[in-house]
C-alpha cells in the first residue's frame, strides 16, 4: 500500500492502494467506472482502453504505481466532452455500434488518433485501431465513422 | 396516410448511445450486494477415472460446489442429452469443468483452487474419428446408382479446422435466490434453453426459475448452449451459499473449454459422363463434436442438406457422421454446419472443371439452382431464384473478369474467388413447427404504448431496433411508443432461441402478424398473442431426410481478391464485394453491418484463424495465439442488396445472418488458388501450407 497523487477524469485524486493493483480493477470496483471493459486481460483485444496523458492505454495492463502523477480519462469522463459527441454521432450514423463491447475503446482509440492527427488517412486510422479487436463490424463501418467524426470535428482537435 | 419510407431505410440502433458511453451493463458489469464469486476447477486430463478427492478445510464463508450439490438431473439439457453438469468419477476432456469453488475475495478462491488435489487414473484417450455417435443418410433420386454408369469418378476429401467464436465478451452469470426463486442473468443467446436447463437440474416447477438476458457483447452461436452449462453449475452454487454468485469466465479458459466449430472432413465424389456433365455426386461429411455430442447432430443434419451449396445436382446419396472424441466439445457457431460443407461444395465443383479442363466459372454457373428445382432433399425452391443476376453484379461491381484474366496469365502471385451459396432460414427440418412452436406477445397500454413481448435476445445484430421498427411502421407510430426490453423469461413468452437465422423472419413474422391485428383492435388496452403454424406446402420427412429442410433459402456471391507475398507466403486481402438477396432488409444499414462482419469471419476462417489441438489439449490459448482480424487485415467492402421478397417473411424479410459467414472462406481459398496456381483442400490456408503448397502441391 502506498499513497499516489493522480488525475482522475479531470478531478485530482490521492489514492492509498496497492500499487500492483490493475488500473482497470480500481477504475471498476473502486470507481464503480464500468466503462472500460475486461475482454482479455492481457492487452490484446482494447476494450479495457482508458487515455494516460492523451495517449490511449490498456488499462488492465497499467499498475497503479504507473498512473501516479498522470491523467487518466476514462469513456466517463470523455463522455462530458465536445469532442466525444462528434464521435459518438459520427458512430451511430455510420452503424459502427453492434454488439457494443468493444465500444467504449474504439471511441478512446478515436480521441487518441485524432488527438495526434486530426485528419488521418485509413491506413492510419487502420494503424490506430490495431490494438483494439471488434467481432461483430468487420471494422469498415468503424473506419467511416473516425473518417466522418474527423471531417465534422476539424478545428476541434 | 401518413409518409412512411421505406422501411429499409436507416435508423440510428435504439442502444447506440449507451453502448458508446460505456453505461449499457453487460453481465460483468452488474454487481449486487453481498454478492459472491465463482471460479472454476477444471481436468488437465483428456480421459481419467477421478479415483480420489482431496479438498482443503475451507474458511468460513467459502464453499465447494460439485456433482453431490445436483437436486435434479446431471445433465444439461440439449439436444442429444451426454452433457454431464459436474463429472462424477471419469473425466473426458482438458477443460472439463469439475467444481466450482465460492467465496468472497477472488485470491482466497484461487488459494483453494490450488490446494484441492484430484487424484485421476490415466485411461486412454481416443482422438482419432472413429466413434461414429450419430450416422445419417438421405438420397435424392437415384442415389449413387449413375455411378455405375459413369464415364469418369473425380474424387476430393476437403478438410476445414476449428473456428473460435471469440466474441470479445467472455462467458459470464450471476445467480441469485428471489425469495424462492432462482433467478440467473447472463450474456446468452436464448433465455428459455437456459431456464428449461436448470429446471432440469434443479427439478423445481417452473414458475421457480427466472432467466434474464444482460447486454450480450458478442455471440456467434458460442452463447447459445454453452451458457446453459454455466447456469445449472452456478444454481447449485446459489442454493449452497443462499448469496448471489457471478461467474465470469477468463479469456484462457473460456478459449479452452467453451464449444468451438466443428472441424470436418467431408469426401466428394463425382460421376460425370461422356460429355463432362455431373450424373450424381457422393458425398461424406464426418464432424467431431469432441467429448459431447450435444447440438453436433442438428450441425451434421445442415452440414448435410447444403451439400449441394447453391446448385442443383439430379443424383445424390449423401452421408454423414458425428464422432466423439476426448477434445473439447464443438457446438453453434454461426453457420452451424454449413460453413464446412460450403467450402466443400464451392472448391469441389471448381476442381471438376479443372480436372475435366473446362472453364470453371462458366462450368459452376449451369449448375446454378433455379427456381422450381429441387433441392439436394427433393423439397422445392419455391420462390424466385435471383443467382443469375446476382453473379452478373458482383462481376461487374468487382471486375471480376478483367482481373481474373489477368492473374490467372501472370505469374504474380495476385487472384481473385468468387463463390455462389445459399442458406437456409430457421430451424431445419420439422423444428419450428415440433420443437420450437414459437409464440410472441404484442401488448397495448391504455397510454398507446405498445410492448414487444419476445424472447429474442440482441447480441449486437440490431434485432431490438429492427422489431421496433417494424412495430412502429405498421402501427404507423413514433418508435419510442414501441417498447422491446431485454428479455426477462418471467414477461416474455418463448418465442424460440435466438440462433439459426431465424428471428427477423420467424419471429418477425409473428410480430408483423400481431401488430396487424393490433392495428384494427378497436380496443386501446389490449394483448394479442401468434402462435407459429408451418406454411402447410413445407413438407419434411425427418426420418428419411426429404422433403422441405427450409421454409425458404436466403442467396449470395462472394467475391474476394488476395495478394501472396511468394517469399513468406502471406496473404493480404486486398478487396471483398457481395451480392445478397436476404428477402427485403429491415434496415439496410444494419445489414451491411451483419455482412461485414459475416463476412470478415468467413474470409478468416478461410486464411487466418488456426486453432488446434495437440492430444486434446487446445494450442492457441489467448487472442495473441488465436488470431481473429484486426483493422489493418480487412479491405474495404462493399455490399449489394437485392429485393426478393417472402411471402411469410416480414416485408418479405428472410435470414440475414449465418448467409454472411458461409460464402467467405471458399471465396478467399479460390482466390489464394488462383495466386498461387496450386489446388486448395483445406483451410485455414496458412502461409506454411501455401509455402509447402507451392513447393509440393498439384497444380
Amino acid at each position: 500500500m502506498a499513497k499516489i497523487e493522480w488525475m482522475l477524469n479531470g478531478t485530482p485524486i490521492s489514492s492509498d492502494i496497492d500499487l500492483s493493483m490493475r488500473l482497470l480493477d480500481y477504475l471498476r470496483d473502486h470507481q464503480h467506472l464500468k466503462g472500460p471493459k475486461e475482454g482479455c486481460g492481457e492487452g490484446e483485444c482494447g476494450a479495457c482502453a482508458v487515455l494516460i496523458d492523451h495517449q490511449i492505454a490498456n488499462s488492465c495492463l497499467v499498475p497503479m504505481a504507473n498512473v501516479a502523477g498522470h491523467e487518466v480519462v476514462t469513456i466517463e469522463g470523455f463522455a462530458k466532452t465536445k469532442r466525444y459527441q462528434i464521435i459518438a454521432q459520427a458512430f451511430i450514423d455510420c452503424g459502427a455500434v453492434q454488439c457494443g463491447f468493444c465500444t467504449p475503446g474504439m471511441i478512446i482509440a478515436t480521441e487518441s488518433l485524432l488527438h495526434h492527427q486530426p485528419q488521418p488517412t485509413i491506413s492510419e486510422i487502420k494503424v490506430a485501431l490495431s490494438g483494439n479487436l471488434c467481432r461483430c463490424t468487420g471494422y469498415n463501418m468503424i473506419i467511416e465513422a473516425i473518417t466522418l467524426a474527423a471531417k465534422r470535428g476539424r478545428g476541434e482537435w | 396516410m401518413k409518409f412512411q419510407p421505406d422501411i429499409g431505410t436507416p435508423i440510428p440502433r435504439v442502444d447506440a448511445k449507451e453502448k458508446i458511453s460505456g453505461a449499457a451493463a453487460y453481465i460483468n458489469d452488474i454487481d449486487m450486494p453481498g454478492m459472491l464469486y465463482a471460479k472454476t476447477l477444471r481436468s488437465k486430463m483428456a480421459h481419467g477415472k477421478i479415483i480420489k478427492r482431496h479438498y482443503p478445510t475451507l474458511p468460513e464463508g467459502y464453499a465447494i460446489i460439485d456433482y453431490r450439490h445436483i437436486p435434479g438431473t446431471n445433465i444439461v439439457k440439449a439436444i442429444y442429452e451426454d452433457w454431464q453438469i459436474f463429472p462424477v468419477d471419469e473425466v473426458r476432456y482438458i477443460g472439463e469443468p469439475i467444481l466450482l469453488v465460492v467465496g468472497e475475495n477472488k485470491d482466497v478462491i484461487i488459494d483453494i483452487l490450488e490446494a484441492i488435489e484430484i487424484t485421476y487414473e490415466e485411461m486412454e484417450p481416443q482422438f482419432e474419428w472413429i466413434d461414429s455417435v450419430i450416422h445419417y443418410h438421405y438420397e435424392k433420386k437415384h442415389g449413387s446408382r449413375p455411378f455405375a454408369d459413369a464415364n469418369r469418378i473425380i474424387e476430393h476429401t476437403y478438410e476445414t479446422g476449428y473456428q473460435e467464436q471469440a466474441y470479445i465478451e467472455p462467458q459470464g452469470m450471476i445467480g441469485y435466490l428471489d425469495q424462492d426463486k432462482m433467478t440467473l442473468i447472463g450474456s446468452i443467446q436464448c433465455p428459455y434453453y437456459v431456464k428449461n436447463a436448470v429446471l432440469m437440474a434443479l427439478g423445481w416447477e417452473n414458475e421457480r426459475v427466472r432467466v434474464i438476458q444482460a447486454h450480450v457483447g458478442g455471440a456467434f452461436g458460442g452463447k447459445e448452449e454453452y451458457p446453459s452449462l454455466i447456469a445449472c453449475q452456478l444454481a447449485m452454487a446459489v442454493i449452497q451459499v443462499n448469496k448471489p454468485v457471478k461467474l465470469i469466465f477468463e479469456r484462457e479458459e473460456d478459449i479452452i473449454a467453451s464449444t468451438k466449430r466443428h472441424p470436418a472432413q467431408i469426401a466428394m465424389k463425382a460421376a460425370i459422363d461422356s460429355e463432362g456433365h455431373i450424373m450424381a455426386l457422393k458425398v461424406h461429411v464426418g464432424i467431431d463434436a469432441g467429448a459431447v455430442i450435444g447440438l453436433s447432430g442438428v450441425v451434421l443434419s445442415r452440414a448435410m442438406i447444403a451439400a449441394t451449396g447453391a446448385y442443383t445436382i439430379e443424383n445424390l446419396d449423401v452421408t454423414g457422421d458425428v464422432y466423439r472424441t476426448h477434445s473439447v466439445p464443438t457446438g453453434a457457431f454461426r453457420g452451424f454446419g454449413a460453413p464446412q460443407m460450403m467450402f466443400a461444395i464451392e472448391m469441389f465443383m471448381e476442381h471438376i472443371a479443372r480436372n475435366l479442363g473446362k472453364e470453371p466459372l462458366a462450368y459452376r454457373m449451369a449448375y446454378v439452382a433455379k427456381q422450381y428445382d429441387l433441392t439436394a432433399t427433393s423439397g422445392t425452391f419455391r420462390d424466385p431464384i435471383l443467382m443469375q443476376k446476382m453473379i452478373e453484379e458482383a462481376m461487374k461491381r468487382s471486375r471480376y473478369e478483367e482481373k481474373a484474366l489477368q492473374y490467372q496469365n501472370l505469374h504474380r502471385y495476385q487472384g481473385i474467388g468468387m463463390s455462389f451459396f445459399l442458406h437456409g432460414c430457421g430451424f431445419t427440418g420439422s423444428g419450428e413447427a415440433t420443437t420450437i412452436k414459437a409464440k410472441v406477445r404484442l401488448r397495448r397500454e391504455a397510454s398507446g404504448v405498445v410492448h414487444i413481448l419476445i424472447a429474442a435476445v440482441d447480441m449486437g445484430q440490431g434485432v431490438r431496433t429492427a422489431m421496433r421498427k417494424l412495430v412502429a411502421h405498421m402501427l404507423e407510430v413514433p418508435i419510442d411508443q414501441v417498447i422491446y426490453d431485454l428479455p426477462d423469461t418471467d414477461c416474455v413468452p418463448d418465442s424460440g432461441p435466438t440462433v439459426a437465422s431465424r428471428t427477423m423472419m420467424i419471429v418477425g413474422g409473428l410480430v408483423a402478424r400481431a401488430a396487424q391485428r393490433l392495428g384494427m383492435e378497436p380496443q386501446i388496452a389490449v394483448e394479442i398473442e401468434e402462435t407459429y403454424h408451418q406454411p402447410s406446402e413445407i413438407q419434411w420427412d425427418e426420418a428419411r431426410m426429404q422433403g422441405d429442410a427450409y421454409p425458404a433459402y436466403s442467396w449470395g456471391v462472394n467475391v474476394v481478391e488476395v495478394a501472396v507475398d511468394p517469399v513468406t507466403g502471406e496473404v493480404s486481402v486486398v478487396g471483398a464485394w457481395s451480392v445478397y438477396d436476404v428477402g427485403k432488409a429491415i434496415d439496410t444499414l444494419m445489414v451491411r453491418g451483419q455482412a461485414d462482419g459475416g463476412l470478415a469471419q468467413g474470409i478468416a476462417y478461410g486464411y487466418l484463424e488456426v486453432m488446434r489441438h495437440h492430444q486434446g489439449k487446445i494450442q492457441q490459448r489467448n487472442l495473441t495465439d488465436y488470431i481473429i482480424p484486426t483493422a489493418a487485415d480487412m479491405p474495404p467492402m462493399e455490399t449489394y442488396l437485392f429485393d426478393n421478397p417472402y411471402a411469410y417473411g416480414p416485408y418479405g424479410a428472410k435470414g440475414v445472418g449465418e448467409l454472411t459467414l458461409v460464402g467467405g472462406a471458399p471465396a478467399i481459398a479460390k482466390a489464394i488458388e488462383m495466386a498461387i496456381k496450386r489446388q486448395i483442400t483445406k483451410i485455414p490456408v496458412t502461409p506454411e501450407m501455401i509455402m509447402e503448397l507451392m513447393t509440393h502441391g498439384e497444380d
